[in-house]
């Protein structure tokens, strides 16, 4: 095969050499900080790659998949794609010690866009992630008390009865969309900021700031508790799980596999989708704390290893809960008609049970079929109950807190779970932090003088500030704008742009040979291969259709509004014009960075050679 | 007379029975279900059981319609169906022919509606009376959401800790600033001795005379 490569003068001149790089191991000079030990740099990027995305979208994506059959192209794309993407990022942060941010200035100078993306990227996210975890935080807040604020529907005004809305839809539901969101029908409409929410926003973000004032001297030792925690609870709620009644329907309902699934091109794209995400983001600037000869390629296995085995368990524990909770939903469902049936007959108790409900029904419909009809039976399907499919945040507060409630000691439980999705956003937010400093200290935005905890203050301080967007009424709806449209396109497009830019731009062989020099031997033949040509045409792959499927359908929100008929399912209603501009400006902006900086880059070096 | 007497005891009884039935303006419909309420320890349902709840329901109109002395005869039952569920209706104690009517029932149950309850080891849901919904329980309200405390123990945590990492940093900083004059003083010293071990170092490394010196021999 021809190795494309493309022209790139002076790179040696940017970058620096074997040997002086061994000189500053030697020397222990430069004022880059360290790791304390190995064990702090992996759970740091075990603890950024194992997110509230492996709890909440996985398990659903499997599940609507074909359950145990999503596994193949999961583990397959796993391979192909995010291994070879984790080897790579590892292997270039190591070796040009520079932020996720600067290794692209150094690369060439036309790459000068990856590094404004990448930022612009770093702090969308950075801005309405921490609001999940406020949102977490009111949660556990919440959790201190016997019996849980969303177990019970509260009384209205004049003490009859309960709350209307809280009646037509349920607790669970009341609680997540009035008492904490309080959400109104449309996007349009702001209102207010939710002081409840305001003050566990502060609280998220001054827990964030501690963590992180120091840099990874303070965020080293945070991981120790915030990337071990959510396993132990996952432990916890296994053992839990597994001892209560119709767990088991969930796990086979989980991993029941569907073949058929696997013809269909969405599956595999959004196993691909997911792979991605949850493997790329801000590793570059964590690698580049470590030691020059340190084996990138063991821990890139490694870490996805872990990664993968991560989302497959906590997929489990998720549908124990979610076993229970629909066989619990059945069996309420089935004695509800089973009452209503011997209430309407006078028979005596006992005379239905589950096993014979269905033959009793037949037998009185043919005798007295309009009494049937005067009751009103509701059909009881377990599997519809196991497939009310739930993703995101829908899954972590309404579902889940629902299952909470129907446990014995619901408190404790609730405690624990808010905690473990406590620590696994707190480590993602580790990683995006971590950009953000990092690159505002290459770019010199503040003068050296300014002690880091100063910088990382301000930072913080201005993303709380800008992050009350979210606080407000409708802040829900943004945020799934900003999570939908914000993070998705342009990452893709990154992440393209540094596989072509580390292999062609770069130079494969300069890359093979840095490994060779980094861990001993050159990168066998399987690296090769999915870093020229098999992972980068995934992302392209994955980015194409993105695009498509998203310019193509119509730009919807689901909305919470009690005056509709259909409520309590959520209205579908359409984004009003304006929030194109912003679309595009969250997504359109990133992406269009990396091309207009390389053009502008080149106009300004065409007018120096001009001048000279 | 004996006969008369006791033909008038009958007719009595029989249109007591006729003003008991389904559906009767006077009176409520009762439902109990004893086996979801209690499964294995549930007790089997029989004449005592309903002497009991009569009973009951004449001592909770006794407590309602003061001074008026119900006995269980006041309480009519009828329409018993294996499901355990009959028909009601409460006589006058002063005149057994005429009917209590059905809000004082009703006020007279909702009052004792908890000893009715705790007679029979059941809850409103497996005691019920139709029509009479029971009274909802009200959720205790905290004087301070208890929310609020937790969260002003974290963020008290998390201020104290930031102020310590701050000032723990201010003070290395002024260690370091006060340290540094003295190891001024260190580097120098370190570095003379440098210099000397240097021109030894230089001495014994310096190969080029030796080489020359071979040559030359030669």
């Amino acid at each position: 095969i021809m190795k494309l490569r493309l022209s790139n003068p002076g790179l040696d001149d940017r970058i620096l050499s074997h040997q002086q790089l061994d000189k500053l191991e030697e020397d222990e000079a430069g004022d880059r900080p360290k790791w304390d030990n190995k064990a702090q740099y992996m759970l740091s990027c075990v603890g950024f790659c194992v997110g509230l995305g492996n709890v909440w979208r996985f398990p659903y994506l499997c599940q609507s998949h074909g359950g145990g059959a999503f596994m193949i192209p999961f583990l397959i794309l796993l391979v192909l794609e995010g291994i070879p993407l984790l080897h790579l990022e590892f292997a270039i942060g190591q070796r040009l010690r520079a932020g996720s941010m600067g290794v692209w200035s150094e690369i060439h100078p036309y790459l000068a866009g990856i590094r404004i993306a990448s930022m612009c990227i770093s702090l969308t996210v950075s801005l309405y992630y921490n609001t999940i975890i406020a949102w977490i935080m009111w949660y556990f807040f919440n959790s201190f008390q016997d019996p849980l604020p969303w177990s019970q529907c509260p009384m209205d005004a004049s003490l009859t009865g309960f709350v209307s809305e809280c009646e037509r839809s349920s607790p669970v539901d009341y609680f997540w969309y009035r008492k904490t969101l309080n959400t109104p029908p449309t996007i349009e409409e702001d209102g207010g900021l939710q002081w409840w929410i305001l003050l566990c926003h502060i609280c998220a973000w001054s827990v964030l700031y501690i963590c992180t004032i120091r840099g990874i001297e303070t965020t080293g030792k945070a991981v120790y508790v915030t990337s071990t925690l959510p396993y132990v609870v996952l432990t916890i709620f296994l053992i839990r799980g597994l001892t209560l009644k119709g767990s088991l329907n969930g796990i086979k309902f989980l991993f029941t596999p569907d073949l058929t699934e696997l013809a269909k091109p969405t599956t595999w794209l959004d196993a691909g989708a997911q792979v991605f995400y949850s493997f790329f983001g801000g590793l570059i600037s964590f690698s580049s704390y470590n030691s020059v000869h340190n084996n990138c390629e063991q821990d890139a296995v490694i870490i996805s290893i872990i990664n993968g085995l991560t989302a497959v368990y906590a997929a489990t524990v998720i549908y124990t809960i979610i076993g229970f909770r629909a066989t619990e939903r059945f069996d309420n469902c089935l004695s509800g008609n089973i009452l209503a049936l011997l209430n309407a007959f006078d028979m005596a108790e006992g005379s239905i049970t589950d096993n014979h409900y269905n033959q009793v029904v037949q037998r009185l419909n043919e005798t007295h079929p309009e009494v049937i009809q005067g009751i009103d039976l509701k059909t009881c399907d377990l599997t519809t109950f196991l497939s009310e499919g739930v993703e995101g945040t829908g899954l972590a507060f309404i579902v889940f807190t629902e299952a909470i409630t129907k446990m014995p000691l619901s408190p404790l439980w609730s405690v624990l779970f808010f905690i473990m999705l406590f620590c696994l956003g707190l480590s993602s937010m580790f990683g995006s932090i971590e950009g953000i400093l990092v690159s505002v200290q290459d770019l010199k935005v503040f003068p050296k003088t300014l002690p880091k905890e100063a910088i990382t203050g301000v930072i913080c301080a201005l993303c709380c500030l800008v992050g009350l967007i979210f606080v407000l009424g409708s802040g829900n709806y943004w945020l799934s704008l900003f999570d939908t449209y914000g993070a998705s396109i342009a990452l893709l497009v990154v992440a393209f742009c540094e596989m072509i830019s580390v292999v062609y731009i770069y130079g494969i062989d300069r890359f093979n040979n840095d490994i060779k020099f980094m861990i001993g031997h050159r990168p066998n033949f399987f690296w090769k291969a999915s870093w020229r040509v098999i992972s980068p045409l995934i992302v392209f792959l994955i980015l194409v259709f993105y695009l498509v499927t998203k310019v193509s359908e119509k730009l919807l929100y689901k909305a919470w509004d009690p005056e509709l008929e259909k409520f309590p399912t959520l209205e579908v209603k359409l984004y009003p014009h304006w929030i194109y501009v912003i679309i595009f400006i969250l997504a359109g902006i990133p992406s269009l960075a990396i091309p207009f900086a390389a053009i502008w880059k080149c106009l300004q070096k065409k007018r120096r050679k001009n001048q000279i | 007379m004996l006969d008369k007497i006791l033909f008038l005891l009958c007719l009595a009884s029989a249109l007591a029975d006729e003003r008991c039935m389904p559906d009767t303006p006077h009176g409520f419909q009762v439902r109990l279900s004893i086996k979801t309420a209690l499964g294995d320890e549930a007790y089997v349902w029989n004449e005592n059981e309903m002497f009991l709840f009569r009973a009951s329901l004449a001592f909770a109109m006794r407590n309602h319609m003061n001074g008026q002395q119900f006995e269980v005869s006041n309480i009519i039952v009828c329409n018993e169906t294996m499901r355990v569920s009959f028909w009601f209706i409460v006589t006058s104690p002063l005149d057994t022919s005429q009917l209590i009517d059905q809000e004082n029932v009703e006020a007279a149950i909702r009052q004792s509606r908890n000893r009715i309850n705790s007679a029979f080891l059941l809850t409103d849901k497996t005691l019920e009376f139709v029509d009479i919904l029971p009274t909802l329980a009200t959720l205790y309200t905290h004087p301070t959401p208890p929310w609020l405390i937790v969260f002003g123990v974290v963020m008290g945590a998390v201020g104290a800790g930031i102020i310590i990492m701050l000032v723990s940093s201010v003070v290395q900083k002024k260690r370091k600033t006060n340290g540094k004059p003295q190891d001024k003083d260190d580097d120098e010293e370190t570095r003379v001795k440098t210099v000397e071990n240097g021109d030894a170092h230089d001495g014994v490394h310096n190969m080029s005379f030796s080489e020359d010196e071979r040559f030359t021999k030669m």
